[in-house]
């Protein structure tokens, strides 16, 4: 019986990944779109604060995950929104799978084509801020495990603001003070790679970051969506 | 045991235990805070290093202290009216969220007022001010995520859920900010072993610290009778109440 429940469940999960996926690639603005305000974000800071390469190659750690951090909020604010107002966010409360597993498979999806996909571009970015190649890996591998972090996080905010009007700017309250941790492990890790030191720990923290998050973040997130569907 | 901890899920019972509460708490929190402030401002002896400008401290430390202890404060509220819905306890949540940031703003704002003589800026980004400000945003993130709703109960269990989640990230973000910085001194009261502060300094702090407790309690009473009157007001008890 309960072997049956958990292939259900399996399956239910392969299925929901790759329909959501599917969902991405006929509207591919939504991927794209935040990856194109990273970039335009990460060109105004030049602008800004001057073309010096040396002067920018201090700043890069900072630059790259503030931006990252916040294309992540935008990749939140439309988190739920369109599945609640199709009515599917409804279906899949009432559905046997527990709602604090229903909800990984979207997170999987947004993750893979918002979270990933940043990583795996951002030497590109990192380079054009001066940052040296020699610590691209840190930054892939801190900002893979960053992301994530921060989209469970940001997945509860979410989920508690979806139901509320003009809920994005509220979201950014939320969750930003909650990102302060992320913050700091992630800027950190790549400022001891930078300066030869060891990123380990750091890196090891953001590890215990997704970790922790994998766990407790979806019963917060099935809670949020279960009052804001007022159920 | 267990009577006196249904006694304060209910409304009438509450609001009963506050007036009777509330005519001593008021008069001894008042004097006691008026004691403090002088013997902390006119008694305690100067410091050799700082001057007289470290008697802010028995305003900054007791303010801080207690805008942590409200935030856990606001999360027990909260799990309570998750776990039992407890509808008080969402009152007492939302009384307990101003307050709250009201202490966080003092324990800021003194802060920048003292940092200005001792290290010679309003503000320096050290880890104990920075993890302050957040906490500060944690408060508002809790209001305003209350006002956002229509519906008040469902804006409650909102509340409830975030306000646990910022429990949880307490801690994680304490650390990782001290990780980050630190320039402030570390804590000179400690519970075990000699303290780094005198006695004659320490006394009126703790005795401030304990009256922004009481402070804190009152204010909680007082907010949380108003919205008791406004939530239960076609509620007979209490017409009954308010016309005796």
């Amino acid at each position: 019986m309960t072997e049956a429940r958990d292939i259900d469940i399996f399956r239910y999960c392969r299925s929901q990944t790759v329909r959501h996926l599917m969902l991405m690639v006929r509207s591919p603005s939504e991927v794209v779109n935040p990856l194109l305000f990273f970039l335009l974000v990460i060109v105004l800071f030049p602008l800004g604060l001057g073309p010096d390469p040396e002067q920018l190659s201090i700043l890069a750690p900072g630059i790259l995950w503030v931006v990252a951090l916040l294309s992540n909020l935008m990749i939140c604010m439309r988190l739920f929104v369109d599945d609640l107002e199709d009515g599917s966010l409804e279906q899949l409360a009432m559905a046997r799978v527990p709602l604090s597993i229903a909800v990984l498979p979207q997170l999987l999806a947004s993750w893979l084509a918002s979270g990933l996909l940043l990583s795996l571009v951002s030497p590109i970015f990192g380079l054009m801020l001066g940052l040296p190649l020699e610590v691209a890996s840190v930054l892939v591998v801190s900002l893979l495990m960053g992301t994530a972090i921060m989209l469970l996080l940001g997945a509860v905010g979410a989920a508690l603001t979806v139901g509320v009007q003009r809920g994005g700017i509220l979201l950014a309250l939320l969750i930003l003070p909650l990102y302060v941790p992320i913050l700091i492990a992630g800027t950190r890790a790549l400022n001891e790679a930078l300066q030869g030191g060891d990123p380990t720990v750091a890196l090891a923290l953001l590890g215990a970051g997704v970790t922790g998050g994998l766990l407790l973040a979806p019963l917060a997130i099935a809670a949020g969506l279960r009052v804001s569907l007022e159920l | 045991m267990w009577r006196i901890i249904h006694q304060f899920g209910s409304p009438p019972w509450v609001y009963r235990f506050c007036d009777k509460v509330i005519p001593w708490l008021m008069p001894i929190t008042i004097v006691a805070l008026l004691g403090g402030s002088v013997w902390g401002l006119l008694f305690a002896p100067t410091d050799y290093k700082q001057g007289d400008s470290y008697r802010i401290i028995y305003i900054h430390v007791p303010a801080a202290v207690v805008a942590l202890a409200g935030y856990y404060v606001m999360a027990l509220a909260g799990l309570v009216s998750l776990v039992w819905r407890v509808k008080l306890a969402d009152t007492a949540m939302r009384a307990a969220a101003p307050i709250g940031a009201a202490y966080t703003a003092i324990a800021l704002i003194t802060g920048a007022i003292w940092g200005k003589p001792t290290w010679g800026a309003w503000w320096v980004w050290d880890a104990r001010i920075t993890s302050m400000l957040i906490l500060f945003f944690l408060y508002v993130g809790v209001i305003a995520l209350f006002e956002a709703y229509e519906n008040k109960t469902v804006a409650a269990r909102a509340c409830a859920i975030l306000s646990l989640v910022g429990t949880v990230n307490i801690p994680i973000i304490y650390k990782s900010v001290d990780w980050w910085y630190s320039l402030h001194q570390p804590a000179s009261i400690k519970f075990t072993g000699s303290s780094a502060i005198d006695a004659s300094m320490l006394y009126p702090l703790l005795g401030m610290i304990i009256t922004f407790y009481a402070l804190f309690a009152l204010l909680m009473m007082l907010n949380l009778k108003q919205s008791l009157t406004e939530e239960y007001a076609q509620s007979a008890w209490l017409n009954k109440r308010l016309a005796a």
